[in-house]
Order: structure tokens, then sequence, then C-alpha cells
């Protein structure tokens, strides 16, 4: 199957909407190559500022933007976005709820070789505990297109977390995206396995492969971690009894965390976590990574197989 | 300056002063030192120098005025007041829950607010956003936000000053609030920004440096601005923090204290006393 980086789908769908939306301007902080912002600076120069190496200022011009009228991306790598510039996107974008869209690539352990430093498994905690804040983590490049389009629209501040590394495709190309609306990917009666961002293509062939052992997992696509679906959590949650929870991310603070906080309030059922386990990378190639941080279809089909067994 | 034009925007600014003062004894906090030195230059800017209508605070088509020392939240709202965007009175209402009038300047609350801060550094890149935005539409409006001294020691401050340089963005115009002091000290104790008017035109902005109590100065200042093409422009005003009440005069105990109910009385009867001798 061919693979696409929901990065590079970012960066289609930039330029793409650059055509449509005059008032679309895009903002870098040196990485555009990489962010694959560059596809859109290459067709609307004009409407592409790049910042240089200073997130801070990144953001605050991106606010400054927004207040009078345009439509705004600015990106970097998720770390630096999300990690160094927290506080001027809780200040000057989440505080005033200005409708910046922080696009951040090179989220997650599979960033690579870069290492540890660069591998940001933090910034969905960060973004949820800012009030307003909508986090979109895409699982494919139909979804990262589709969560562009719908952030250029939204009113109010939104994360976009794009990914560097090519994953397979997991929905239709015409299938319907709403913010704030799970998909149900596959039906299943004895465990949901809810996902997000690359991860929910290792559900979907942990749940093949479990198929075949007798256990029947459900598949839920969480795109949208903030607001969360609570209403098809909490479906999930009633119909399979158990839950095990898929993310590139720190088990901490991510869509586990999230997950978990809804149904032991609303509906208490277990809640096994898939997820970076409080731990920094390594270098290295990011299939290895992604298995050497437990981020892979093996995983999650042990942890489906402990907590059907509990 | 005439004589009667520069006696009407000092009584101006010492109405501003004080219903600033009366809104930080109320609150029982909030900075009246560093509101109480940027006063004659927010009164300047919002008489003089902005275009602006009271009547429709979002006018696509206005000046933006950015408050990047966000602290001196009081001093702003005075001179919103004073300018008529909503009555003076509104001041004894200031840092209360449900006033409009939060420690802090938040744009959604107070009319006339173009931009939420408090946290320092962060109000000169929306501005530096704001004025780029200008540009990309070539509208004509213009962009104004006032730091402090000591807001300059923020990193930011210097991303968003190369940025403007860089992008040459001439319809925005920086003021430093000169006063010489922050809450640890005076700013050469605690960690000099000096000099600050080399530093900026180094960053390749253009530098003027005034006294930030002075009329004639402000008039000529923000004229100077306006003819400059091709680069930003920063006003350095020298200021005295506590401007125009004697006991918190250049006294960094001011920066974020309320007076007592006697130290507002004194504070009050002097500023009174200042407005009497102006109006005659």
């Amino acid at each position: 199957m061919a693979t696409i980086a929901t990065r590079d789908a970012y960066g289609a769908a930039l330029a793409e909407l650059g055509a449509i939306d005059p008032k679309l301007v895009v903002l870098d902080a040196d990485l555009a190559a990489a962010t694959k912002t560059s596809v859109f600076a290459k067709a609307y120069p004009d409407r592409f500022f790049d910042a240089g190496i200073a997130e801070a200022n990144l953001v605050g011009i991106a606010a400054g933007l927004s207040t009078a009228g345009y439509t705004v991306f600015a990106s970097s790598f998720a770390m630096f976005a999300a990690g160094r510039a927290f506080e001027q996107i809780r200040n000057s974008i989440g505080y005033p709820a200005l409708p910046v869209n922080i696009g951040a690539t090179h989220a997650g352990i599979s960033v690579g070789e870069d290492g540890a430093s660069h591998q940001c498994c933090e910034d969905i905690a960060l973004m949820r505990t800012i009030p307003g804040m909508t986090i979109l983590n895409p699982a494919d490049d139909v979804e990262a297109r589709a969560a562009v389009f719908a952030a250029a629209k939204l009113q109010s501040p939104v994360y976009l977390r794009f990914g560097r590394l090519a994953v397979p495709r997991v929905n239709a190309e015409d299938y319907d995206f709403q913010i704030g609306k799970a998909v149900p990917l596959r039906a299943g009666t004895d465990v949901t396995i809810i996902a997000t961002g690359l991860m929910v293509a290792a559900a979907l062939e942990a749940a093949a492969n479990l198929e075949s052992e007798g256990i029947s997992a459900a598949v839920l696509n969480i795109h949208t971690i903030k607001p969360l679906d609570e209403e098809a959590v909490l479906a999930a949650a009633a119909q399979t009894g158990v839950l095990v929870t898929a993310e590139e991310h720190n088990i901490i603070g991510g869509l586990g965390s999230a997950v978990a906080e809804l149904v032991s309030e609303k509906s208490p059922v277990p809640v096994h976590r898939v997820g970076v386990r409080d731990t920094f990378g390594r270098s290295g190639p990011a299939l290895e990574m992604l298995r050497r941080y437990g981020l892979d279809a093996k995983t999650i089909a042990e942890t489906v197989r402990a907590a059907v067994r509990r | 300056m005439e004589l009667t034009k520069k006696s009407r925007l000092q009584a101006l600014a010492t109405r501003a002063r004080l219903a600033a003062l009366e809104g930080v004894w109320r609150a029982k906090s909030g900075h009246p030192g560093g509101s109480l030195s940027a006063l004659d230059i927010l009164t300047y800017l919002y008489q003089e120098v902005l275009r602006i209508d009271p009547a429709k605070p979002d006018w696509e088509k206005r000046d933006r005025f950015v408050l990047s020392k966000g602290h001196a939240a009081p001093g702003l709202y005075a001179a919103l007041a004073v300018r008529g965007y909503f009555p003076l009175s509104d001041l004894a209402t200031l840092r209360h829950p449900d006033s409009h009038l939060q420690g802090h300047p938040n744009m959604h609350y107070t009319p006339g607010v173009d931009m939420s801060t408090g946290s320092l550094g962060q109000g000169i890149s929306a501005a530096v956003g704001m004025a780029l935005a200008a540009k990309i539409g070539g509208d004509d409006w213009k962009v104004y936000t006032l730091l402090g001294d000591g807001e300059i020691e923020e990193g930011q401050v210097w991303e968003a000053a190369m940025f403007a340089a860089a992008k040459k963005l001439d319809n925005l115009v920086a003021i430093v609030d000169n006063n010489n002091l922050q809450i640890d000290g005076t700013i050469v104790e605690v960690n000099s920004p000096y000099p600050i008017g080399e530093k900026f035109t180094a960053f390749g902005w253009h530098v003027i440096e005034i006294d930030g109590h002075c009329y004639d100065q402000l008039e000529q200042a923000f004229a100077e601005a306006s003819t400059i093409a091709g680069q930003p422009t920063v006003i350095v005003a020298k200021t005295v923090k506590g401007k125009g009440v004697s006991f918190m005069e250049n006294n960094v105990n001011w920066h974020g204290s309320a007076p007592n109910d006697e130290q507002y009385a004194q504070g009050v009867a002097e500023l009174t006393s200042t407005l009497n001798e102006l109006e005659g």
C-alpha cells in the first residue's frame, strides 16, 4: 500500500486552500522545507512569511495577523511550537481565543534519527490544558487534508498535529470529516481500541490479527482529541466494557488520559493505555523507534489480550 | 505646541491619573507606578495620534494600539475612558471579577483594547503581526505599541524587533516607557538593557529619544515617526515612574502595590491641585 506522511498532505492542502481563500497567510520558523509549508510558499510567495528561528515571535505575529481577519497557519515542529512557544500560544492565542491554526509537524517518536530533543510526545498534554483549544491529530493524508480545511473555517484556536513518517491510508477519500466526531472504523464486541494518529493503522492491524484468535475488537479513530467525542467513547465503554487507547504520545496527558478522565467520571470501565511510557526516545529509524517504544500492532494486541483476560 | 492645547492635554492626563489611582486604590492592588509614568504618552496617543472612533471600536481601518507592558492597564483604561470609550467612573470597578476592566487588558471585554496582553514581550509580536497584516492588505492604518524598559529584557522583544526591521514595517511605532525601574530594582541593577536606542539602531530601527512627559517632544516624535519610510520607529521616552504623585515618583515600591486610604487621599490632593492649576 502506498504511504504518505501527514505533513505532505498538510503542505498540499495549504496550497490547495490558498487558491480558495485569498486571506490565507502561512508562517514558518525556518523549517518550511520540513513542515512542507514550502509547497504553499512556492505557490503564494506574497502570503508566506518566514519568522526565522524565533518561535515565540512566530506565534505572536500569527495572533496579530488573525486580529485583522486573516486565516493564519503558523508552523514549526511540535517540539518548538507546543513546547517552546507554549506560553505564547496560551496567552497570545488561547486567552484571546484568536482563530490561529498551529500546524505542528514532526510530532511523536517517529521523528526517528534526530532523537529525543526533537521527538515531541508532550504536545497533546500541553495543548489540552488550554481552554478553547481544538486539537486535531489526523491518521492519514485524507484526514490531514480534511483537518486543514475544517480548521481554516473554525473561528477559534486549533492545534494540528502532523507526522514526518509516511503512513498507510485508513480512510476513504470521500469520508465525512467533522471536528469532534469520532470515526468507527471496525465493529467489535469484546474491546474497543480507541486510537489516534498513526496508531489508527496499527490498531486496525491488531484488530485483524486478534480476530483470528477469537477476540472481537472494535476500532474507533479519534482525530479530534479536544473536544473529545464523549458520546462515542461512552458508547464504546458501554458496548465493549473495556477500552484500550493507542497514541504516539506520552501515556500521561494525551488521548489515554482524556478517555480515562471521561469514563472514570461517567461510566467506569478499565482503560489500558498504549503509548510512550513516560520516557525519552533514542535516535533510530522511525519504524524501529515505534517498535522499541511499544507503538505498534503487536503491543496493542498484547494489551488487548491482557485487558480482555482480566 | 500651543499653550492652551498643551494645558488641555495635561489636564486630560491628570484626570486619567486620578482615575487610574482610584481604580488601584479601590482594588487594593494593581500597578500605579508604570501607569502614571505612561499616561502622558497614552494621553497623547489617544488624543492626538491614533486614527480611531470610540463609537466604533472594531472599525477595520482604525489604527491599532497594543499595550505590550500590559500591567499598565489602569493607565490604558483611564486613557480610553478619557477618549470616550466608556465612562471614567468604570475605573472604580478595576480588577473586579465581573468588571470589563481586568487586571491586565482583554481585547474582548474592554472596548478599544486591540490585543489581550499581560505576559511581557508578547504584545510587540502581536503588533508586528498587525503591521504585517496592514502591509499585506495594502491598508494605511498604523500600529503603535508601548513597551516597558524592563520588558525589553525579554528575548521575544528582540525576535520581534529583528523581524519588523527585516520586513521593513514602517507602519509600526514602538514606544519604550523608560522609567528606569522594574520590580527587583533599577533596570541597571537587575539586568541592564542600556543602551536602549543603540540596540534598536543595531536592529535596524529608526530611533527617537525624548522626554516622555513633554508634549512638545511627544508631538515632534510622532510627527517624525510618520515620515520614516522603510523601517520601523522606536521612541525611547524617558519617564518618571509614579509621575504626578510625589511619594510614588522614582520609587520602585510603587510598581505593583496600592496606596492605603491616607496615601490615596494625599495622591488625590496633589493631582487635584495640578488639575486646578491647569484648568485655572
